[in-house]
This record gives structure tokens, C-alpha cells and sequence, in this order.
């Protein structure tokens, strides 16, 4: 066991772990931030995605202890503590980008990452940028649309073909 | 996941003695160490971790070769690699944002996966391996699918690679692993001295395309690489394609490399 401490969404938060625990387990059964989902644990699917440092990482796929002293924003941060959901959480429910809502978490902090580098990204970049990202129920091009709306891009010019 | 002991030094120093322990590895990035030790596929004792290095990171550069930290990430090459602007693009095309935010240099450098993207680079570029203990020039260094020439305990500090008059990377990615299916390192160095480096398509991993280098050499022009052979080189047969599919591909890279340098 060794203690780490980072900065979760603000707070700064002291645990005893093992050297093994994930930053996936980390956030979700130590911290209760259940919002992280993990969908692969193999890295593959993109639903654990949090941000480290500013970074977009799989939070399955780096063990806590590497976190140590870090700045991580999970999906629990994205939120006013009011409840008023982000921009992109916003456009996520305005233009329906989910549809069982699993891979959210992970699409939303994929979008901020992406915004956070790119404000206005083409549809071709937001594509590529999602490529880590999976959406199991298929519903692709809600997602790209949300992204241009939360950009501040014209929906309407989103293509219809993939 | 199993447990193992972590240990997180903060000087080159303590990591390398930390390293010396029997069933000690390093952990750079960990984006093939941690799924490969979930799957048991390793299982060390001891993890050193190298996240508390961060002079690791150091990108620099002078008119003639550029020297990239062992512990610079994909995302890192990727933006401060502008002086040799085919390596920047090599690794802005790794994995994904997420893997490219951890993933780093070394690691898939020691690691020599047969469809890494950096190999090529390396290899193609002669590029040096710089350990705590010694200078490894690239045709030294990697010594097939997963071995190099590291002895145990061994550690990547930098890589320094030669800057080419002209080079260019193309791969074809393994739709879901992002891997390479195949991948072709095409670079000019000196006058006319042309290399050619392929991933992704042997059993042996990386290696030097004998034949499309003596082609382009005496003529560098895509139609120079049509129906050219492989001499004893092994290439994968798996379940996404045969020798001769991998065969195909890797001139139709190769060509397509070429094709845009010209």
C-alpha cells in the first residue's frame, strides 16, 4: 500500500492504495465517481476516459499511483456544481448524441479534449479525433453533431453518409 | 489485475538501480505494459515506474539530428518534432488521442512490437539508442518480433535520429488495433542514399527492403517498386491477410511514399 494524493474536479483527495489499482477503479470505488465506465478494460473502447493533467487518457489503462499529483477531471467535474450541465453536456442532449448512454462519459471528455486543442474542428477531424472512442449502439453521427454544436458550427452541414 | 510492487524514483540514478532487482521492469507510458500484464502476457514483481523523470521528455535538435526523450509521449513527437517533420507525423498517427496523451517513445522502442510505427522510423533512419550504458545504432538494436538488443536492467534514455534530405512514413492501420497493417519508411539521406523501412508485415518485425532501396536508388519513381520481391524475408500470415496480400501492401505504401516525395 502506498498513499497517493491528486486533485479530483477540484478537490484534493488522500488515498492508501495498491500499486496495482487502476485510476478506472481508483475514481470509481475509492472516490464513488461512478461516472467513469468501463467498458473494454483493455483500453479498446474509450468509455473510461478522463482527463490527466489537461490530457485525454483511458483511465483503465494507467495506474493510479501515475496520477499522483496530477490534476484529473472526470465527468463529475464537466457540471456546474448547480447542476447546469455544460456546453457540450448541453449539446449531447440537445441533438441526442446518445442513445443507452454507456459511452458518454468517455464521448464527452473526448469532446472537451478535442474543443480544449481544436475550438472549431472540421467533421473529418471530430471523426478522427473519436476514433478511440466507441459507441456500441452505433449512434455516430448524433455525437459528431453534438460536437459541432457545442463548437458553435452549423449542424445542418453534418453529411449524411459516414 | 495481480500485485506487484510499485516504485516511482525521482532521479535516472535510483530508477537504474531499482531496475537491477531481478522481476523489475520499467514502466514508460504503459499503454502495452498495463492491458499486457492484465492478460498476464507479464508479470513482474517489481514496477519502476518512470513518471517522476521528466527531463525524460526532453525533445532537442541542432541543424543535423534531433534527440527525443525516452519519456516523450507520441502527443509530445508529435508537436516538437517540427525538425524532422515525417517522425511529427509518424507518431500524431499512433493509436488514438488517448493512447498518443500516455504512449511514449522508448517504450515502443524497447518494446519492438512487429506492427509499431517507430521502428520503421528508427530503423529507416539509423537512428541511435541511447541506454544508461551505452550508444546502439538501430540495425544493431532491434533483433526481431519483440527482442532487442537491451540486456536486462538496461534503460532508453534518448533516442537521436539522423535528420533525412527527404523521408516520409505511410501505413496502412489495422482498422481496429490502429496498428500497422503494414507501414513503410521511405527516406533520403546524403546523396541518393535511400532507405527503406517496413513494420507491420514480418514475422521477424522491422526490417530494411533491400531490393526497393537498390530500385529507387537507380530510379526514385513509384513504378520502380512494381513487382519487386522480398528475398528471404518471412512476411505475416494471419488472420487479416497472407504473404502475398502483405507483400502487395507493402509496395502499394511504398509506392504511395514515394509518390508523394517526388
Amino acid at each position: 500500500m502506498a498513499q497517493v494524493e491528486m486533485i479530483v474536479n477540484g478537490a484534493s483527495v488522500t488515498a492508501d492504495i495498491e500499486g496495482r489499482t487502476l485510476l478506472s477503479d481508483f475514481l470509481r470505488a475509492e472516490l464513488e465517481l461512478t461516472g467513469t465506465h468501463i467498458g473494454c478494460d483493455t483500453s479498446q473502447c474509450g468509455a473510461c476516459l478522463v482527463h490527466v493533467n489537461g490530457k485525454p487518457v483511458k483511465s483503465c489503462t494507467i495506474l493510479a499511483a501515475e496520477a499522483a499529483g496530477a490534476q484529473v477531471l472526470t465527468i463529475e467535474g464537466m457540471a456546474d456544481v448547480d447542476g447546469t450541465l455544460s456546453d457540450i453536456q448541453q449539446a449531447f442532449q440537445d441533438y441526442h448524441g446518445l442513445q443507452c448512454g454507456f459511452c458518454t462519459p468517455g464521448m464527452i471528455m473526448s469532446a472537451a479534449a478535442l474543443l480544449s486543442e481544436n475550438p472549431k474542428p472540421s467533421e473529418t477531424e471530430i471523426r478522427h479525433y473519436f476514433e478511440g472512442n466507441f459507441c456500441r449502439c452505433t449512434g455516430y453521427q448524433n455525437i459528431i453533431r453534438a460536437v459541432q454544436a457545442a463548437s458553435g458550427q452549423d449542424v445542418g452541414a453534418a453529411a449524411v453518409e459516414g | 489485475m495481480y500485485n506487484f510492487e510499485f516504485a516511482r524514483p525521482e532521479t535516472l540514478a535510483d530508477a537504474i538501480t531499482a531496475l537491477a532487482e531481478d522481476g523489475a521492469e520499467p514502466l514508460a507510458g504503459g499503454q502495452t505494459l498495463i492491458p499486457s500484464m492484465k492478460a498476464r502476457l507479464a508479470s513482474p514483481d517489481t514496477i519502476v515506474s518512470l513518471a517522476g523523470l521528466p527531463d525524460m521528455a526532453q525533445i532537442t535538435s541542432d541543424s543535423d539530428r534531433i534527440t527525443i526523450g525516452a519519456m516523450a509521449t507520441h502527443n509530445d513527437v508529435a508537436q516538437g518534432a517540427g525538425a524532422f517533420p515525417a517522425l511529427a507525423a509518424l507518431a500524431g498517427q499512433i493509436g488514438d488521442p488517448a493512447v498518443r496523451s500516455r504512449g511514449t517513445i522508448g517504450g515502443s522502442i524497447a518494446n519492438n512490437d512487429p506492427a509499431a510505427c517507430y521502428p520503421a522510423a528508427a530503423l529507416g533512419s539509423n537512428a541511435v539508442i541511447i541506454t544508461n550504458t551505452r550508444r546502439i545504432e538501430a540495425q544493431d538494436f532491434f533483433l526481431g518480433m519483440f527482442e532487442t538488443d537491451l540486456e536486462e536492467g538496461e534503460l532508453i534514455i534518448s533516442v537521436e535520429f539522423p535528420l533525412p534530405k527527404r523521408a516520409l512514413y505511410i501505413k496502412f492501420p489495422q482498422p481496429a488495433s490502429r496498428f500497422a497493417m503494414t507501414g513503410v519508411f521511405v527516406a533520403e539521406y546524403g546523396d541518393n542514399d535511400i532507405r527503406v523501412a517496413v513494420t507491420g508485415a514480418s514475422d521477424d518485425g522491422v526490417f530494411r527492403w533491400a531490393e526497393a532501396e537498390a530500385a529507387l536508388q537507380a530510379s526514385f519513381a513509384p513504378e520502380a517498386l512494381d513487382g519487386l520481391g522480398f528475398g528471404d524475408i518471412d512476411m505475416v500470415e494471419d488472420a487479416h491477410g497472407n504473404a502475398a496480400y502483405r507483400e502487395h501492401l507493402t509496395i502499394v505504401m511504398a509506392q504511395r511514399a514515394v509518390a508523394a516525395l517526388s
